[in-house]
């Protein structure tokens, strides 16, 4: 066991994975000797070779296109895009290959690889380098979109990608990379790749978030306890296929949803989350879902970025004009 | 067996490291001292320029700098050698190009530092922005480059892309653009030995990166690109032949990063500290102080003289960038479209209200 970050997390999971599954091959652009620009492979290399773990050209079509090659082939590949804002080449591969090869080929060949990308603002980084861009490729059939939130689900939810028989998008919300440290047992556990994850338990109201949007989420969810407000606190974690069952139930109970996410609103995750509750759970609510979000604009250079990202106050804010609104 | 074509690869040096004339040509630039002495004030302030950044960034003034030390040669030579209606499509650490062409040192500071406004910089008004996503920049300079030749103006592109960006795809397939169209443009692959943390060799196994062109069909080269003198001349004789209607060309010009990859990065995990020494002894600037002094055009004095103006320079540039108020929070959405769309107005009243 041991006490560790986020990103130490994702570095033990894929040690784990080297050890245990010789077909298991990590790639990208300074993954190797330099351990990753974020150090998510630190180490790797090292220990396991640099056959195991490669460098490769700069060349991100390049990656995706050999990732789906070695998939194919039955290895179980690992790429990396070093910065989500940099995983644009890889999406002809991602949508037009390995999302499709099982259905293709009839089960034929299938891609069993999984992209790891760290993404999302608040780290003043320069441009390119903050988005959030999940809903892309949510929004395409046959892959799996994964956002963990916390060490230990991140190192469960890692080892289920990469073992998992079908590709895996597999997003690092940078931002709390090294926000807190947690005990993570190295068992090799996997955690399921269809499941919510409830953080906290609540009557008044449910707050539905992922990736690093975790934080505030939990801060405002704190606050409102203080003001007598309950509310539940869901992590979504697996953003596509969605665990709407969870979320649904919740909403039963509590009556009001706020969503909350810091990519930018039109046609996002939250849009999917709002239109299947006004599908399946209009009966339960007590409130309009609200969603706390970025602005429909390009994220901006770091200067404005604290002013696009959603703030604690937004979150508890709303809340507060639902409560107001349905009490 | 015939053989059905045959390529070979010259590499160009006019100033050695020692500061003396070499190669078979003495290029114009070699004795215009008056030029070559504007040319050598604007790397030792590119120099200065970039040592003040990263004490910026150090200190919290500036979010994560990109040091163009040891580059002073080969971006200095570029922009010398580039007309004002050229365009310039850089990707983000040629501030040497730039100063050439206008750019203020304040607008790089805006950039690094988090504002888009340093994107909206002096010189050029033509010359395309700061490129993050490598190789990207080298397609639109082919457009750029079908733009004039369609209109029948005599310009032309250059753009620059580093030794591991020249595995892109786009590259490649810029230089297939400018041969398929023959156009007028000039690609710099600025070799400076490493792609953060990837040395050269694991780019590719090929000899050069300049044949990487020739490939493409192009007449390519390979120069010292800590030789001003080899690039600036390099530079205009393709830029030259570009105008003329000869097409394009691809130039290879080997340089060091003397520094870590950005301030984010420490290439001491990395490299040998021995290579670095290395390279340090073949830096740009020192060989044509060399060049200058030796033919007595260039004194101690003038030096230290130099030094002075350019700290004073960077100083007024800096508190230029420091003074520079925050943007406000409306310009996320004030820049997007020509006319904002209805939707997102109440979006924009929000962030407003938000803020007060
Ligand atoms: C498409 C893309 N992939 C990855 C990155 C991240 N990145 C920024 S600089 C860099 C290395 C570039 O090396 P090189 O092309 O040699 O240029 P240099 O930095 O040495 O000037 C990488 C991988 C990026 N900016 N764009
Ligand atoms: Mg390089």
């Amino acid at each position: 066991m041991s006490n560790i970050t986020l990103v130490e997390a994702v570095s033990l999971a894929l040690a784990y994975e080297l050890k245990h599954d010789n077909d298991v091959v990590v790639l990208g652009e300074d993954v190797g000797i330099n351990g990753g620009v974020f150090r998510a492979t630190s180490g790797l290399a090292q220990e396991f070779g640099t056959d195991r773990v490669i460098d490769t050209p700069l060349a991100e079509a390049m990656i995706a296109g050999m990732t789906v090659g070695l998939a194919a082939q039955g290895m179980k590949p690992v790429a990396e895009a070093q910065f989500m804002g940099f995983i644009y080449p890889m999406i002809e591969h991602i949508v037009c290959h390995a999302a499709r090869m099982r259905n293709r080929t009839r089960g034929r060949i299938t891609c069993p690889l999984v992209i790891r990308a760290p993404f999302g603002g608040g780290i003043h980084a320069p441009e390119l380098h903050s988005e959030s861009v999940e809903a892309i490729f949510a929004h395409i059939p046959g892959i799996r979109v994964v956002i963990p939130s916390s060490p230990s689900r991140a190192y469960g939810l890692l080892l289920a990608a990469i073992r998992n028989p079908d590709p895996v998008l597999f997003l690092e919300p940078k931002r709390i990379y090294r926000l807190h440290k947690e005990e993570v047992i190295d068992d090799g556990e996997e955690l399921p790749l269809d499941m919510c994850f409830e953080l906290r338990e609540g009557t008044d109201v449910t707050l539905v978030t992922w990736g690093s949007m975790i934080k505030e989420t939990l801060e405002a969810a704190d606050k409102l306890e203080k003001k007598g407000v309950s509310a539940e606190v869901i992590d979504v974690a697996t953003i596509s296929p969605i665990d709407m069952d969870t979320i649904l139930e919740s909403v039963e109970k509590t009556g009001r949803c706020v969503i909350i996410q810091e990519a930018a609103k039109h046609c996002s995750v939250s849009s999917e989350i709002s239109a299947t509750l006004a599908d399946r759970g209009l009966y339960s609510l007590l409130a309009p879902v609200k969603r706390v979000t970025g602005y429909d604009t390009i994220m901006p250079l770091f200067k404005l970025e604290k002013k696009y990202m959603p703030t604690t106050q937004r979150i508890i804010d709303t809340v507060n004009e639902i409560m107001e609104l349905s009490s | 067996m015939t053989t059905v074509a045959s390529f070979n690869v010259e590499y160009k040096q006019y100033l050695s490291p020692a500061g003396e004339l070499v190669g078979d040509i003495t290029p114009d630039i070699a004795t215009d001292f008056e030029q070559l002495k504007a040319l050598y004030e604007t790397m030792v302030m590119t120099r200065v320029f970039d040592t003040k950044a990263i004490t910026l960034q150090r200190t919290g003034k500036l979010g994560t700098y990109a040091s163009s030390l040891g580059h002073e040669g080969v971006h200095v030579g570029i922009g010398s050698a580039m007309n004002y209606e050229d365009v310039f499509a850089p990707s983000y650490r040629e501030y040497g190009v730039q100063f050439c062409r206008g750019v203020k040192m304040s607008e790089v500071l805006l950039f690094w530092g988090g504002d888009e406004r340093g994107s909206n910089f002096s010189g050029p008004k033509h010359d395309f922005a700061w490129c993050v996503p490598i190789a990207t920049q080298n397609t639109h300079a082919a457009g750029a480059a079908l733009s004039f030749k369609l209109r029948k103006e005599p310009r032309c592109t250059v753009s620059v892309i580093g030794d591991g960006g020249s595995s892109k795809g786009d590259f490649l397939e810029s230089i297939n653009a400018a041969s398929a169209f023959k156009l007028p443009m000039v690609l710099v692959i600025i070799n400076n030995g490493w792609a953060i943390s990837v040395p050269r060799e694991k780019q590719s196994s090929g000899e050069t990166l300049a044949q990487k062109g020739i490939g493409g069909g192009l007449p390519s080269l390979q120069v010292d690109g800590n030789d001003l003198i080899a690039v600036h001349h390099e530079v205009k004789a393709a830029l030259k032949r570009a105008r003329e209607g000869g097409g394009a060309t691809v130039i290879e010009a080997i340089t060091y990063r003397i520094g870590d990859h950005t301030t984010a990065d420490d290439a001491s995990r990395y490299r040998d500290k021995d290579e670095v020494e290395n390279a340090k002894k073949l830096e740009p600037i020192a060989r044509v102080r060399r060049y200058l002094m030796n033919n007595n055009q260039w004194s101690v004095q003038q030096e230290e003289q130099l030094l002075e103006r350019c700290k004073r320079m960077v100083e007024s540039e800096v508190k230029v960038y420091m003074d520079t108020p925050m943007p406000p929070v409306t310009d996320m959405f004030d820049y997007m479209f020509a006319e904002l769309p209805h939707d997102l107005v109440s979006q924009r009243k929000f962030a407003q209200e938000l803020d007060k």
